[in-house]
């Protein structure tokens, strides 16, 4: 229902999470309704262009930031439960030349694109969390989020509002997981080492779930930890603070009472 | 040095299974970040100094020529020479022509990564000269054949056995693993070549347009001999290395000792103003800088401008996961980790170090600490464009890539794509939650498992939930 006072929003879903994850884009409606925004998820988004971007194909991220600029038009505000994709719009006005029309667009778009958890925190505030988690868990600050965004306190502040919650750190929470879109795929043997290096970490920090704000990361960590059998398990931020224990974490085998929902 | 850039990939492989080498990287990550850190966390301002450095080298890069001629006119002034060098090839002549003038057989050599760059050490001996490195590192490497693997720490790739060794085969005293007793024994060999040597080269850490003087950054002393000793002293360095005043060369000295090894001050910080004068009680009789270009100025005014920034630090070296993994060889030439990255491909084309800045997961810690302030990552990006411009990205990577693209211009087939997809990985996973071996994702499904998607896609589930709300919306209607 869209009031004057709740900010019309569109969720940018992200493309790994509507492949991979789709509870994360649940979750993430799920929290910005719950801080009183009006929740769209506009049919013609797909990818933000970062592989094209960071592969030096300007021609092809400049389209595609073109088709997405389209998409998101007239939103007061984009959130997306990415630092990296949310990082990737936010270089939109470095694809166009300023005399652009199109760098006016992107400049704007940059102005109202947002990463949930920043959004929560630094925009309206969130002041009803109520999310209950039993358990011990460890942050991995990923790098656009981080580096890009300044994404380091926010998510802390709300995972310290979930009762129950135990945050242990672990060490080097800031060193790069060795994902990096699409360096994984050219120098996988590099990658490895990087991401044996965190899960090294993760496992010595004692906490029985990893807990991170980008999909492509967790994907990555979630993967080695499985191969190398610890007993770790990993989640989105979101599906922290939504309440998640009737799903199955990521690259765990549904149990037979999701799996029966989802039947359903 | 041999261009190895294109064997990255190959260097880097063996690099990972090097058990030594990844001892010896084990110590550099506990070692430089964590004094860098503690070194800034003592000095407030330091972020503020970051950004007048930046700025102060972004002055001079506007004026470079201005300054370079007006350090020239100074060190003129005092009684020494200055050698505009456009190669490297002419920059080794004209050491070669300095050194045959005073009729040089042997010349001592200070740290200078410059004169890896230009290749000086081969192209001395095979003119009969002998240069010896008198920087602990240096020697060692020199000893064994080897070369840097880091700007500032240039043996860093090895461990005390490695060292020992070395210096039993060739020193042909008793074996030790003291490295008090080995300290000694370097001192002892380097002590005769610094009495004996003609010349004596060291590099350049600024050179100060007002005064006319170089100045050389180090903690052992051996620079020091290098200079002092020789009746000739060359300095070898390059053209971005000019700073205005004195002044302005402390800026950057706070922030260099700092960024590299934690340190607030180095050991010695050693001025060189032109020849020994009349009255003083030492130094060389003849002062000499040969000022490199070697394919720098094509970098001002072009998108690789802010390179040149760059005061030699490591800071980003030390800090980057990929080298930390990989170590500096894997780079395959003198310049490595994420300032290398982008040097490397304008130095010595991108045709041969197209893989270097790709080697990079845009972690962006390198910009992080870089003193001042070089957006790494971009410029690296850059370069990617370059390659991607010149059609060098593999044949695969840009089929791939293309074929991503048109997809993701098409929502409508973006959305059938992901669906397949969606239903491919979860079939492929069953009931496991994971796929452990994936066709054509050897990269991935090698070392890791790919977790399966945990149902239909975003869209398809949105899509149908919305239905649902507007089928029992307009049965309430009804």
């Amino acid at each position: 229902m869209h009031t004057p006072s709740s900010p019309r929003v569109a969720l940018f879903v992200t493309c790994l999470v509507d492949l991979y994850r789709p509870e994360i884009g649940f979750a993430t409606v799920k929290l910005l309704e719950q801080a009183g925004c009006d929740v769209e998820v506009p049919e013609t988004q797909t990818c933000c262009g970062q592989p094209a971007f960071n592969s030096g194909d300007n021609r092809s991220a400049r389209d595609i930031a073109i088709r997405t600029i389209e998409a998101f038009d007239g939103y007061e505000y984009v959130v997306g439960p990415s630092g990296s994709c949310i990082g990737m719009l936010h270089h939109y006005p470095e694809l166009f030349e300023t005399s652009d029309p199109w760098h006016r667009r992107a400049q704007d778009l940059k102005a109202r694109a947002f990463e949930i958890s920043s959004f929560l925190v630094d925009v309206v505030g969130l002041d009803n969390l109520a999310a209950s988690f039993h358990g011990s868990v460890t942050y991995h600050d990923s790098c656009s989020g981080l580096r890009e965004l300044g994404i380091k306190a926010q998510p802390r502040a709300l995972l310290a509002r979930v009762e129950g919650l135990e945050l242990k750190e672990m060490k080097e929470s800031e060193t790069c997981c060795g994902f990096g879109g699409t360096f994984c795929v050219k120098y996988p043997d590099i990658s490895n080492r990087m991401v044996g290096n965190k899960t090294a970490n993760i496992a010595a920090s004692g906490a029985r779930t990893l807990v991170g704000g980008d999909l492509g990361c967790l994907l990555n960590m979630a993967g080695k930890l499985k191969r190398e059998g610890h007993d770790v398990e990993t989640r989105h931020l979101v599906e922290i603070l939504t309440g998640c224990s009737d799903t199955a974490a990521i690259a765990e085998p549904a149990d037979d009472r999701t799996r029966l929902a989802r039947q359903l | 040095m041999q261009i190895n850039s294109p064997r990255f990939k190959e260097r880097a492989h063996q690099a990972l299974d090097d058990a030594n080498l990844q001892r010896a990287l084990g110590n550099l990550k506990a070692g430089f970040p964590q004094k860098r850190a503690q070194a800034v966390a003592c000095m407030p301002e330091f972020d503020d100094l970051r950004d007048q450095a930046r700025d102060l080298k972004n002055h001079i890069l506007e004026h470079l020529d201005l300054y370079l001629e007006q350090f020239e006119s100074k060190v003129v002034e005092n009684g020494g020479q200055v050698h505009w060098c456009r190669t490297g090839d002419d920059a080794c002549q004209t050491i070669l022509d300095i050194c045959r003038a005073v009729d040089a057989k042997t010349v001592t050599k200070g740290k200078s990564m410059v004169s890896e760059e230009i290749n000086l050490n081969a192209f001395l001996e095979a003119n009969r000269i002998q240069p010896v490195e008198t920087d602990l590192g240096e020697y060692i490497l020199q000893l064994r054949g080897d070369h840097p693997s880091h700007i500032i720490a240039p043996a860093i790739h090895l461990n005390l056995e490695d060292v020992s060794d070395a210096f039993h085969r060739h020193h042909r005293r008793p074996k030790s693993d003291d490295p008090a007793v080995l300290m000694r024994e370097a001192r002892e060999m380097l002590r005769k070549q610094f009495v004996a040597a003609d010349v004596g080269i060291t590099g350049a850490n600024f050179l100060v347009a007002e005064t006319g003087s170089t100045i050389i950054v180090t903690n052992e002393g051996n620079g020091d001999l290098t200079q002092t000793l020789p009746k000739t002293h060359i300095v070898i360095t390059s053209i971005e290395k000019v700073v205005p005043t004195l002044e302005d060369m402390t800026l950057f000295l706070r922030l260099l000792t700092r960024s590299a090894t934690g340190q607030e001050f180095s050991v010695y910080n050693t001025l060189s103003t032109g020849p020994r004068r009349p009255g003083d009680l030492d130094g060389p009789e003849n002062f000499h800088v040969v000022l490199v270009d070697n394919g720098r100025s094509d970098m001002i005014g072009s998108q690789f401008q802010e390179m040149l920034r760059c005061i030699r630090c490591s800071a980003c070296m030390n800090h980057c996961p990929v080298y930390g993994a990989v170590g500096g060889h894997s780079y395959g030439w003198v310049y490595p980790g994420p300032m290398g990255s982008v040097l490397t491909p304008q130095l010595v084309g991108i045709e041969q170090a197209a893989l270097l800045p790709n080697a990079s997961t845009f972690c962006g810690k390198c910009e992080e600490v870089c003193p001042v302030r070089i957006p790494l990552p971009k410029l690296m990006r850059h370069w990617r464009e370059k390659e991607f411009e010149k059609h060098l990205t593999p044949r695969a990577a840009r089929y791939g890539l293309g074929g991503w693209s048109f997809f993701a211009r098409r929502p409508r087939l973006y959305r059938l794509l992901s669906r397949v997809a969606n239903r491919a990985l979860r079939t492929l996973a069953g009931s496991k939650g994971r796929i452990h071996r994936l066709p054509l994702a050897g990269g991935w499904t090698d070392w890791r498992d790919m977790p399966a998607p945990s149902g239909r896609t975003f869209m398809q589930q949105w899509n149908e939930k919305k239905a649902g709300e507007t089928a029992v919306s307009r049965e309430k209607k009804a």
